[in-house]
């Protein structure tokens, strides 16, 4: 078969993906390393996703459905258990291998949605031993929800994202005591609403500016030493404690999956590609969507990025890309953690993702030194979403480049 | 002629494979649930071009033949061996007379093509090395492996060609009468043996002191390692030492055979009774890295991937015990502290075909088979001969670890070779071994082992038995 658009990976992202461009008009092929379509929605089984999407409050599995059902309407054809092994830039091909073989396939675009992985304890360099006990919380919750399978009996969680305090609580549910979540920075990591309903609800104690300094156990966990941290996030040896526990989660962050496309250019902040309004990479026939660019803070906006760089590879795919004028590169001011994309596209309107590298309460949001948004309660756990409209970006077109900062109010 | 081998780690391994060329009964007991788990498993998996040791040492004597002999046996055994090269850098002026002094010491030793460079030699070669760099001793010669990959083929050869393989044997007696060894007592049960050798490396003293000899006790020398993830490839093309100290080869950067960058190691005299404690320290990580970016400055630390320390066994002679004792019978492959594991295949083949072999007037078999094929990883080959294996068993279609491209045909063939546990399929097929630590395939591995091995998911260990990884099962 010939394909217009290949989607790689198929989660929130890829799923949207896959059914924008066929929507578009494109022959779509998405290949999907596992036998189902979903991604982590699957072992997400609390509610909170949709809001914005589908405008209501469902759980993972149903939200990977509702896509499901969006994606098998379109037409776009769907691949499972086939790994993508390689990308060839300069031939512009793709190599996978599914138990029916190993297949190269050229198509005219590709869009990158392979999300991303899960930060190692080998990344923080944590002393003492190397017991079995230490999960990454992602893989707790696989284990939990998918396969039915308890990690342990007293926990303690290492880090206050998102995925960590869901964790604390499905731990705490399913009646493994824990003990308490650590967090190295001075505010959680995670949404506000799931700090109340997922710790405070249960009376299970964040220690911020906390962190794990060993562990113990030479079989299994026995415990760790935890300590909390200095301003500059170097523990306080006169604080260290011990606390008992035979299981701990890791919830330290999210690195995007782009080992097998290193070719297109990345954001360093971001650390996935550099992607314009089009979300599309330096690489032109390679798009890229959802976590694999940057860590979202919902799913909604990871399938919203999904259908731009759907539609818009089915556009370059099939020879329609209309471009009013070469990109505008957005440059990092002051408080500007994460943003996608990280350039604009004359003649494309924009919806911007921002984050905030710390609790900066009330701001205002300048695109080359015009406001462009202003917003209360701004935290790096929630994401700033503002639509760039065509005017604006009309008026930036004679800059190559454009700073984009946040100013405290 | 019975002989049971103490120790499979890669010396106690290559030397039971070796004996396999004689008709002769062997034994292979280790302590550990699997094979190669003691220094064996965390050490800087060099093969070393035979520079560092003095001259007249046992260790000098047999480094550079057991370099020599690393094409062979890897060749046989299918076992990864790249000969990068190694360079020892002066960092400043008054260290290119330490790299004089080595340069001498291996020609001495017989190390073939060594060469002193200029800084700008080194930084054409080497182009992430600190250019305040002095001056670089070049050796050809040195090479890396997996050094646990060699001990897991030579026991599986050793098998396949008749030795008896017992894992979770902690020998507790060494039976001597008259003299020469009669016997080896290990988990209550007796063996009888003509021959013992011992290989069982930071614990040789003590199987030593069960034959009635007075070895001097070993002590343990930890060594912190910090391994980064395949992104940093390229900071090392070559195995980079710097100057050595009395006390060690001091801290490297390396490449490791799979494309990731490892540091280290330290070098700590542990208490002699802290045989176990291979724990890291924030103070031994933090050398690691301090020492590591003295010669690669712009290294990044936030791609490590996994910390881990190993044990290596350090005696007052700081030399290895090798060869016939006053026990008959008793062999010493003891003490093998760096460069153990270079010089094993030229310790194994002297022990057993100039040692043994001559004594006890033993003939080779002729039906030995030397070759042993490595678990297939189609993951590096074409697509025909990818296709081929997917063919006959659809597993090899499957990749289960993403990072390395590891299939679940070879997860199950691992097993099908011996693997128990998560690290036994690790360290057999590299599933785990990855950017990601084994975060994505952790759980299918863990299913894979209880669906082959027949038995619960809470039932399959880490690694030492009571390492579960699963504690029960969630509400119905």
């Amino acid at each position: 078969m010939n394909v217009d658009v290949l989607v790689i990976g198929g989660g929130a992202a890829g799923m949207a993906a896959a059914t924008a461009a066929a929507q578009a008009g494109a022959r779509t092929q998405l290949l999907e390393r596992s036998l189902r379509l979903g991604g982590v929605l699957d072992q997400c089984i609390h509610p909170g996703f949709g809001l914005h999407r589908y405008n209501a409050e469902l759980t993972g599995p149903e939200f990977a459905h509702r896509q499901r059902e969006e994606l098998y309407a379109s037409g776009a054809q769907v691949c499972l258990g086939t790994e993508v092994i390689g990308v060839d830039a300069r031939a512009r091909q793709v190599r996978s291998v599914s138990p029916q073989g190993v297949h190269t396939i050229a198509p005219k675009a590709l869009v990158w949605a392979a999300g991303a992985r899960e930060r190692p304890l080998g990344a923080l360099q944590v002393p003492g031993s190397r017991p079995s006990g230490v999960y990454v919380a992602g893989l707790a919750q696989r284990m939990v929800n998918i396969h039915g399978l308890l990690p342990g009996r007293r926990a303690v969680v290492l880090g206050s994202g998102d995925i960590g305090l869901i964790m604390a609580r499905r731990l705490h549910l399913e009646g493994t005591e824990v003990a308490a979540v650590l967090e190295l920075k001075p505010f959680a990591g995670g949404l506000l609403r799931n700090v109340v309903q997922c710790l405070d609800d249960f009376g299970i104690p964040l220690l911020l500016e906390h962190t794990v300094i060993a562990l113990h156990g030479r079989r299994r966990l026995e415990g760790v030493t935890v300590a909390a941290v200095d301003g500059s996030g170097r523990p306080r040896p006169e604080t260290q404690a011990f606390i008992e526990a035979d299981t701990l989660i890791l919830s330290v962050g999210l690195i995007p999956e782009t080992e097998l496309v290193p070719f297109v250019e990345r954001d360093p902040g971001n650390r996935g590609p550099a992607v314009n309004a089009r979300m599309q990479t330096d690489c032109p026939w390679v798009f890229a969507a959802g976590n694999c660019t940057v860590i979202y803070d919902l799913v909604d906006t990871v399938a919203a990025s999904g259908a731009v760089a759907g539609e818009q590879a089915a556009h370059f795919a099939l020879g329609r890309m209309q471009g009013l004028g070469p990109d505008i590169r957005l440059s990092r001011g002051e408080n500007v953690a994460h943003m996608v994309p990280t350039s604009l596209s004359p003649g494309v309107p924009t919806r911007l993702s921002l984050r905030v590298p710390q609790p900066l309460g009330r701001a205002r949001v300048l695109l080359a030194g015009r406001e462009i948004a202003r917003r209360p309660g701004l935290r790096p756990s929630e994401m700033l979403e503002i639509t760039i409209s065509h005017e604006l970006i009309a008026q930036l077109d004679s800059c190559p480049e454009a700073k984009l900062e946040v100013i405290p109010l | 002629m019975r002989a049971a081998v103490i120790g499979a780690g890669v010396v106690g391994t290559l030397i039971a494979r070796e004996l396999c060329r004689y008709p002769c009964d062997v034994l292979l007991l280790d302590r550990a649930p699997d094979v190669g788990w003691g220094i064996t498993k965390a050490n800087s998996a060099i093969v070393h071009a035979g520079f560092h040791d003095a001259p007249g040492t046992t260790r000098a004597r047999f480094c550079v033949p057991g370099n020599a002999l690393f094409d062979e046996v890897c060749g046989e055994l299918d076992v990864p061996l790249v000969r990068v090269g190694a360079w020892v850098l002066a960092l400043d002026e008054s260290e290119l007379e330490v790299l004089e002094e080595l340069l001498a010491r291996g020609r001495a030793n017989g190390v073939p093509g060594l060469a002193l460079c200029s800084p700008r030699e080194v930084l054409a070669d080497e182009p992430a090395v600190n250019p305040a760099v002095a001056g670089g001793l070049w050796a050809p010669s040195a090479g890396i492996t997996e050094p646990w990959a060699l001990a897991l083929a030579a026991a599986e050869n050793a098998i396949a060609n008749g030795a008896d393989l017992r894992l979770g044997h902690a020998v507790t007696h060494v039976r001597v009468r008259n003299g020469r060894v009669y016997a080896v007592q290990a988990a209550d049960r007796s063996w009888e043996a003509d021959l013992v050798i011992n290989a069982a490396g930071l614990w040789s003293d003590r199987v030593a002191a069960m034959a009635g000899l007075e070895p001097p006790p070993l002590t343990p020398r930890r060594g912190q390692y910090v391994l980064l993830d395949k992104a940093a490839r390229g900071l090392a093309r070559a195995i980079l030492f710097p100057a050595p100290n009395p006390l060690s080869k001091g801290i490297l950067v390396l490449p490791t055979v799979d494309g990731g960058i490892l540091l280290g190691p330290t070098a700590e005299d542990l208490a002699p009774d802290a045989r176990e404690d291979t724990d890291t320290t924030a103070e031994g990580l933090q050398a690691v890295v301090q020492g590591a970016q003295r010669m690669v400055p712009g290294l990044d630390v936030s791609l490590s991937v996994k910390v881990f320390a190993g044990l290596r066994p350090e005696s007052p002679s700081e030399d290895f015990e090798v060869g016939a004792t006053e026990v008959e019978g008793f062999y010493q492959a003891a003490a093998m502290r760096s460069p153990g594991l270079t010089a094993a295949p030229a310790l194994a083949r002297w022990l057993v075909r100039e040692q043994i072999a001559p004594t006890y007037a033993l003939r080779p078999r002729p039906e030995f088979r030397a070759a042993r094929p490595a678990i297939p990883h189609p993951g590096i080959l074409d697509d025909q001969a990818w296709n081929a294996w997917i063919e006959r068993d659809p597993p090899f279609g499957k990749v289960i670890c993403h990072c390395n491209q590891i299939t679940e045909g070879e997860v199950v063939e691992a097993i099908r070779r011996g693997a128990r546990t998560l690290d036994g399929v690790k360290f057999r097929t590299r599933a785990g071994f990855g950017r990601c630590q084994g975060g994505s395939c952790t759980d299918e591995i863990l299913l894979i082992l209880a669906r082959e091995l027949g038995i619960e998911p809470s039932a399959v260990d880490l690694g030492l038995p009571g390492s579960t990884i699963v504690r029960g099962e969630v509400r119905p």
